[in-house]
């Protein structure tokens, strides 16, 4: 072999082959006579792997004897970052850790913190529902993507096709709303960041009347479809007491038929006031979660019709000014900017006003000292966030029990005696956000 | 300095922190007068009972518990916090073992998940300076509980939870990684996020985040870590 970027050397646990896509007979050439252990080494850098995870595969022919994770690669120390920062600024941070699922990653911080401000009851009715009404948007867009690299992972490319097209919908409106199409920092402590604009009602409404439509193309093309079965059905299997034992929540768990899920057996931000159901499967394997995801979206078009009913004029943001972020944002000719009302105000008028703006931007506003666990029910399972304060302006430790994290200590149970090929689709049918894991 | 402050006779607290001053300045003469200013942060006290209709009816059926799976409750429970409205139990390390099994086979309990544990660096308790948190949820019984045990920094060492809980073995290797607590019993504890070969345990306060000045047109911010930090 003569390739220099796929070659071969000697090491002191036997001979490491560098793969490169070249053609595998070269490689089982080469290591014919070589010991019968081969130890694969799947990933980071792997179309395959969702992400930059790293599967550590120990393979005797195509069959899987040993799976372990390597993750990390996409640590960015935001929790730690979070300490230095206000408890506001702190929202733009959690929303970069799950990246598909920002709005779960927002609410779950923010929850925490207001239950530690004490101010859970005070949050206007139309915050709860806007922030409802973007979770479920979020959940779908989540799965979609979920739906769409599981399928492109298999080689359903028209899968990730549709899925990603149907995303742009959602992300779109995310993009009307917030302004951003991730990353938004839109629901803050005490409310979400700014009101709904104009038109944004019926846009939702047509999203969600275009929607169902489109999730049929998806539907009619791979359920009961022979080759998606093959591939997913009876793989990835996780019984209801695996689930238990290492923790597993969401998709996976519904799977296994236990409908657990935190939107009913926990209700925050008023789940409780919406009509839906938790869906199940009685698989435990990768279809069964492909059908879970599938179905949870109908429920959210479903929630989010319900939010659009409920909608009633009024704040976004609770009446409290020591804990109300004080300005408002509005298009300028730019595309952004302050509102000209807000900046009149305190440059022109009220001293005290931009006093006010300037403490509660600068400093931000004290927590008191204690701990609390808030947990939402996002698109993977129980996101969970630990929040110690010490009574100070900034976070003392915030902790995200990230539900990919945890899902994904899954891989050597699901993996472990199936054939290589199956080792994709039981990773993917986990969906885990490697941003979420490594944070 | 801060056992120095509080009354005698008086509970010694759980300081979490201690500030100094009140608008954040360092080495510049405050000329305000607030810069001797010296107040100490504790987090929420033990609480006594009654807890409150939900609390009690767990904490006795744990009480009641206990003695079966080779513990009891005045061996394992330090103290109980109510605080925010949800309960923390402070169990001594040694029977933290027993205690988590008592809560996940007790048919009263139920705690079929554990949420992971968390590490908290809290440098101003000496003697405890290290906790780690654990959250319970009991599928069954629509409940969540936390755990909190204490170790000295000195010697860092808590009890696995793996061979109860096998979720705890990702979650106990991070909180190796972060905080240095070395968990006895866990089949392969090493680091999960930061390199192999990294020092420190980046987590814990004495750990600097390490941030960089940014410039933008000229001038300058400083590090997230430099800034001031208002009291």
């Amino acid at each position: 072999m003569t390739d220099t970027y796929a070659d071969t050397y000697e090491t002191t646990t036997g001979r490491v082959f560098t793969v490169q896509g070249q053609d595998w007979d070269s490689i089982t050439g080469a290591a014919e006579g070589e010991t019968e252990r081969i130890v694969v080494n799947m990933g980071p850098q792997h179309p395959s792997t969702h992400g930059v995870l790293r599967l550590i595969l120990e393979l005797d022919g195509e069959t899987v004897t040993e799976a372990r994770c390597g993750i990390g690669y996409l640590h960015t120390g935001i929790e730690k970052n979070m300490e230095f920062r206000s408890w506001t600024q702190g929202v733009t941070f959690v929303t970069r850790m799950d990246y598909l699922s920002p709005f779960f990653n927002e609410a779950a911080y923010c929850l925490g913190v207001e239950k530690l401000l004490g101010i859970t009851d005070q949050i206007p009715e139309r915050a709860q529902v806007i922030r409802v009404m973007m979770m479920e948007l979020n959940r779908i867009s989540s799965h979609l993507v979920a739906l769409a690299t599981g399928g492109m992972e298999l080689g359903a490319l028209t899968a990730m096709i549709f899925g990603f097209r149907e995303r742009e919908t959602v992300l779109d409106l995310f993009e009307l709303v917030t302004g951003l199409r991730m990353n938004s920092a839109y629901i803050r402590p005490g409310g979400v960041a700014q009101d709904l604009p104009d038109g944004a009602e019926q846009k939702i409404r047509d999203a969600v009347k275009s929607l169902p439509r489109r999730f049929k193309d998806t539907a009619n093309m791979l359920v009961d479809n022979s080759v998606w079965m093959a591939r997913t059905s009876g793989v990835g299997y996780l019984d209801l007491a695996g689930c238990m034992s290492l923790g597993i929540t969401g998709p996976v768990l519904r799977a296994t038929g236990l409908p657990h899920d935190l939107r009913k057996s926990a209700p925050y931000s008023g789940y409780e006031n919406y009509e839906f159901d938790v869906c199940t499967q009685t698989t435990s394997d990768a279809y069964g979660r492909f059908l879970i995801r599938l179905a949870e979206m109908e429920q959210s078009l479903n929630i989010v019709e319900q939010c659009l009913d409920r909608l009633q004029p009024g704040p976004v943001m609770v009446e409290d000014k020591k804990i109300a972020w004080p300005a408002q944002l509005s298009i300028g000719t730019d595309g952004q900017g302050n509102s000209l009302e807000h900046i009149k105000l305190i440059m022109g008028q009220s001293m005290e006003a931009l006093i006010h703006h300037f403490k509660l931007v600068t400093e931000g506003f004290s927590v008191p000292a204690g701990q609390v666990y808030s947990a939402v029910e996002s698109p993977r399972g129980e996101l969970g966030v630990h929040i110690v304060s010490d009574g100070g302006t900034r976070p003392y430790r915030v902790h995200y029990r990230d539900p990919s994290f945890t899902n994904l200590q899954a891989t050597a149970a699901m993996c472990e005696g199936g054939q290589i090929a199956d080792v994709i689709a039981a990773v993917a049918s986990i969906d885990p956000v490697m941003g979420g894991v490594d944070r | 300095m801060s056992e120095d402050l509080i009354p005698v006779g008086q509970p010694l607290l759980e300081v979490v922190t201690v500030r100094e001053g009140m608008f954040g300045s360092q080495g510049s003469g405050d000329t305000s007068g607030f810069g001797g200013l010296v107040s100490i942060v504790p987090v929420p006290a033990a609480s006594a009972r009654p807890f409150g209709a939900q609390f009690d009816v767990v904490v006795d059926e744990i009480i009641a518990s206990l003695p079966d799976f080779g513990t009891s409750a005045e061996k394992a429970i330090e103290k109980i916090v109510i605080a925010f409205d949800e309960m923390t139990i402070h169990v001594h390390a040694s029977e933290l073992v027993a205690f988590a099994r008592t809560l996940r086979d007790e048919p009263g309990l139920r705690y079929e998940l554990c949420l992971g544990v968390n590490g908290v660096h809290y440098p101003h308790q000496t003697g405890r300076e290290l906790h780690a948190v654990y959250q319970f949820r009991s599928i069954t019984h629509v409940r969540t509980l936390r755990v909190e045990v204490t170790v000295a920094d000195e010697h860092p060492h808590l009890p696995s939870l793996f061979a109860v809980y096998p979720t705890a073995d990702w979650h106990e290797r991070e909180t190796f990684d972060f905080f240095g607590i070395v968990f006895d019993g866990h089949p392969h504890l090493t680091r999960i996020q930061m390199p192999d070969d990294w020092q420190g345990h980046p987590q814990r306060k004495d750990y600097p985040l390490g941030g960089i000045p940014v410039e933008y047109k000229g001038a300058t911010v400083p590090a997230p870590d430099q800034r001031r930090s208002y009291n």
